[in-house]
């Protein structure tokens, strides 16, 4: 007769493992939970990090990276310089250049009522606008209307969104001794952010009420998205022939975009956390091993007799080890895409949590339960069948 | 070949100097039930793991159906344990957590034989010992003679060659105790080779052959 042990099929090794799980369900939950609470921190922190870039690159898309804003910057004394009147008609005339517009700060403060004390300004500025200002920085009205070729003329305002907030949505207001009245409140402007706590007037109302120079103080420009590198190196010498070093160019999809980045280094820092509490686990799950086969050395003894080899005590343990790995794994992965769900819902984000922190989750929780669960198993194998049914 | 168990010299010492076995010669032939019988420190349950093959001699041969255990690698003396030695021991050794039907049907677990097939014939081993009516019950469930009758249908669920049963009534009351000499008794007539390791001669007493031992030797 040939003497060669059967091999143990998978489902019976699955049964097995679980077996020894089901004898003692708290303390399975418990260090399993250990696993879960890793992995949930994990994947919660890689899938928010990644639904706020989700969020981000939307925001992106909708808004655009091809928007350029030109400043004054200072002349060589220190004095600030200022824009001269052509330069919007001279970026204009740069090929790549889809549309150029432009807002003039006015030297004036405005209230709610002529009631306010002068000196509680508010901090809001008041901008000219020229009239194709909203499409440019992707503005949107969030109420009544824009200015026209009428109302640019007359003392009518158009409110940010934040102005409008501070204000209390007014519907006039108070500046330099005349009542303006509001004819319409813009949408928060994410590119260009100055324009919310500000109140936009007529290009020619300013002139003719509040005595405003006429020089542009911030130009905004869109150039062709393949373009937009080449039209930010001529545009300072067109804003400026003179002294082109006395202007200022700006991306402001730039700050986003290195928001962007910042939020990866703060999430390194997390997984790194996560990192921990998982390693934490995976010593509890080797804790509860290394108990459970000091308990069960008469079930070890009572194996052996039965026919079990070493390898299948071994693999016995292991496979016990994996599941109760995998179960904390699976729960941990589920828990950590609700905590995702819950928290990107309540940003108003799209919930994002990608393929590969899934799968490298379930796979941090497979090498774990090996590891955790080899050297436990090699004891229960090494076990001599006398000594193991002694101990009963 | 008719011995089943075959041993000629055998000598079991442990580091340290106690020998626990010295010298033993015992062949016990197909369908015999045997006793063997001394009171403790005797050797008996050295003689348990040698012939059970848990264990290997210092000294002398042990041929267990036929396979020298010397010449037998771990894994063969596994699968020759799975295949065609039962053991039964004092503390019936039963996973609490699950069904009788479930803990016979581990006893052929590492035999190769797929699940339903084990179930089945844990079915029929239960019938066998008078527990037909007790498949679902787990072993709390159980009186201590009716643990040990589940023990018994696990060690022969497989049909072994040989029944190793080590103390069996040691922890059961004198009826109880009687009811699994007699169901061992049963399952000899029916062809099983029998061993019954006890210290007990009362009950040895009653069986067909009787080995003494003492101090390590067979007297």
């Amino acid at each position: 007769m040939l003497l060669r042990p059967a091999r143990l099929s998978a489902s019976d090794l699955l049964r097995l493992g679980g077996t020894g799980l089901r004898a003692r369900p708290l303390r399975a939950v418990l260090s399993a939970l250990g696993i879960a609470i890793g992995i949930a921190a994990m994947t919660a922190v890689v899938g928010i990090s990644a639904s706020s870039q989700a969020n981000l690159d939307r925001a992106l898309a909708a808004l655009g990276t091809n928007m350029l804003t030109v400043t004054p910057g200072q002349t060589m004394f220190g004095k600030d310089s200022y824009l001269p009147d052509e330069s919007v008609s001279m970026i204009r005339r740069i090929g790549p250049v889809l549309s150029a517009t432009a807002t003039g700060s006015v030297d004036a403060h405005v209230y709610r009522t002529d009631r306010i004390p002068a000196a509680q300004t508010g901090g809001l500025a008041v901008l000219a606008a020229q009239l194709d200002l909203l499409s440019t920085v992707g503005a949107a009205l969030a109420g009544g209307s824009w200015l026209n070729a009428a109302t640019a003329r007359y003392p009518a305002v158009v409110l940010g969104a934040d102005a409008a907030r501070r204000l209390g949505n007014p519907p006039t207001v108070y500046m330099q001794g005349r009542w303006w009245s509001v004819v319409g409140v813009l949408a928060p402007v994410p590119l260009a952010s100055e324009i919310n706590s500000a109140v936009l007037i007529g290009w020619q109302a300013a002139a003719t009420y509040l005595s405003f120079d006429g020089h542009p103080t911030t130009i905004y420009t869109r150039a062709v998205e393949a373009q937009v590198e080449a039209v930010r190196g001529v545009l300072a010498p067109t804003a400026n022939p003179q002294q082109p070093d006395e202007v200022k160019v700006s991306r402001p999809s730039d700050a986003l975009v290195a928001q962007r980045t910042a939020n990866a280094t703060f999430t390194a820092l997390l997984l790194g956390l996560g990192a921990v509490a998982l390693l934490v686990g995976g010593i509890g799950v080797a804790n509860t091993m290394v108990i459970s086969v000091l308990e069960r050395r008469a079930e070890i003894g009572l194996r052996r007799s039965l026919g079990a080899t070493k390898g299948q005590v071994r693999t016995q343990f292991l496979t016990e080890s994996l599941l109760l790995s995998l179960l904390g794994g699976a729960a941990g992965v589920l828990l950590g895409y609700l905590v995702t769900g819950l928290y990107s819902t309540t940003q108003s984000w799209p919930t994002v949590v990608p393929l590969w922190a899934l799968a490298g989750g379930v796979g941090a929780t497979v090498a774990i339960g090996a590891v955790a669960g080899l050297y436990p198993a090699i004891r229960a194998a090494r076990l001599a069948p006398t000594e193991a049914l002694a101990s009963a | 070949m008719s011995q089943v168990i075959e041993l000629s010299g055998v000598t079991k010492s442990y580091p340290g100097g106690v020998t626990a076995v010295r010298s033993v010669d015992l062949s016990v032939e197909y369908g015999e039930l045997v006793a063997i019988v001394g009171p403790s420190g005797s050797g008996k349950s050295t003689m348990l793991h040698l012939i059970g093959t848990l264990d290997r001699p210092s000294e002398g041969t042990v041929k267990i159906d036929g396979h020298d255990v010397a010449t037998l690698t771990d894994r063969q003396l596994s699968a020759l344990r799975a295949r065609r030695i039962g053991f039964v021991f004092q503390q019936f050794h039963l996973a609490p957590g699950r069904n009788v039907v479930a803990n016979v049907a581990d006893g052929l677990l590492y035999a190769g034989v797929p699940r339903k097939e084990r179930e089945r014939r844990a079915e029929a081993a239960l019938v066998r010992v008078g527990l037909g009516d007790r498949l679902t019950h787990r072993p709390h469930q159980l009186s201590g003679g009716e643990r040990q009758r589940v023990a018994i249908a696990r060690a022969v669920a497989g049909d072994p060659a040989v029944l190793l049963a080590d103390e069996p009534t040691g922890n059961l009351d004198s009826v109880s105790g009687a009811g699994v000499v007699e169901l061992l008794r049963e399952l000899n007539d029916a062809g099983t080779t029998v061993l019954v390791i006890t210290h007990d001669h009362e009950i040895a007493s009653g069986l067909p052959r009787q080995v003494p031992m003492r101090d390590g030797e067979v007297v």
